[in-house]
């Protein structure tokens, strides 16, 4: 069973559309563990989430205007005001204390996972219409991604099984 | 039929089950798969992962902070 892509196997899409660290997770811890339970797996990445296909990625982590997040620090847990985010030099150093966090906690690097997601034959769509609002070139995006707009995704929304927007 | 082992300790979501996807990969069917996790979410990851791919979990238990799993690959 494990590898056959029978008609009948599951499948999922996913529309990404933050491209920030801590937000790149989510689509791409589903989609690889999707694909490694023999899944079709289609990623649409859109807006905020298309520079997740650069060849180079370089993803911010920004604590403001999330009142949510809570760091763990010395046994406790502190919330950043959004004051103290904007001042220079903050968002970088939460980024850098974000990172070694995720390398100290086993957690997979984005890049890991974005290789993971190669490996795993997960489709991946870069959004034609965000490509040339924001002025990226195909050439800037990994190898064997394709470009697509609403209807690629749409039509094949209509035959997975899980859609997803994150 | 052959025995695989694989050390996914200190690793957290998703890796243990990429990393065992990519080990049963290279496995004829038959073989069995033994799994060292320090993840306490391996324990219900790892028995929904074979639920859903047809592999045959064979056991799931733990020694101390270690979680065991046994896989045999349909």
């Amino acid at each position: 069973m494990l590898d056959d892509s029978t008609d009948n196997a599951k499948s999922m899409s996913i529309i990404v559309t933050k491209g920030s660290l801590d937000w790149a997770y989510p689509p791409f811890i589903l989609a690889t563990t999707a694909a490694a339970m023999d899944m079709k797996v289609t990623m649409f990445f859109t807006f905020y989430g298309l520079p997740l296909l650069k060849k180079k990625l370089n993803m911010k982590f920004s604590p403001l205007g999330n009142p949510a997040m809570e760091m763990p620090i010395m046994g406790g847990h502190m919330a950043m005001p959004n004051l103290l985010a904007v001042m220079p030099g903050v968002g970088g150093a939460a980024g850098k204390m974000m990172k070694n966090l995720m390398k100290q906690k086993g957690v997979a690097s984005i890049e890991d996972l974005r290789e993971a997601s190669v490996d795993l034959e997960i489709r991946m769509i870069a959004c034609q219409m965000t490509l040339d609002l924001f002025e990226y070139k195909a050439e800037d995006m990994i190898d064997g991604i394709e470009l697509g707009g609403a209807a690629t995704y749409m039509e094949t929304a209509a035959k997975s099984d899980i859609n997803l927007f994150i | 039929m052959a025995e695989h082992e694989l050390n996914a300790e200190g690793l957290n979501c998703p890796l243990p089950i990429l990393k065992a996807k990519k080990a049963l990969k290279g496995m004829d069917a038959g073989d069995t798969l033994k799994i060292r996790s320090t993840d306490p979410g391996s324990v219900a990851d790892f028995a929904a992962f074979c639920t859903h791919t047809g592999n045959e979990l064979l056991s799931s238990s733990s020694e101390g902070d270690i979680y065991l799993f046994e896989i045999k690959r349909s």
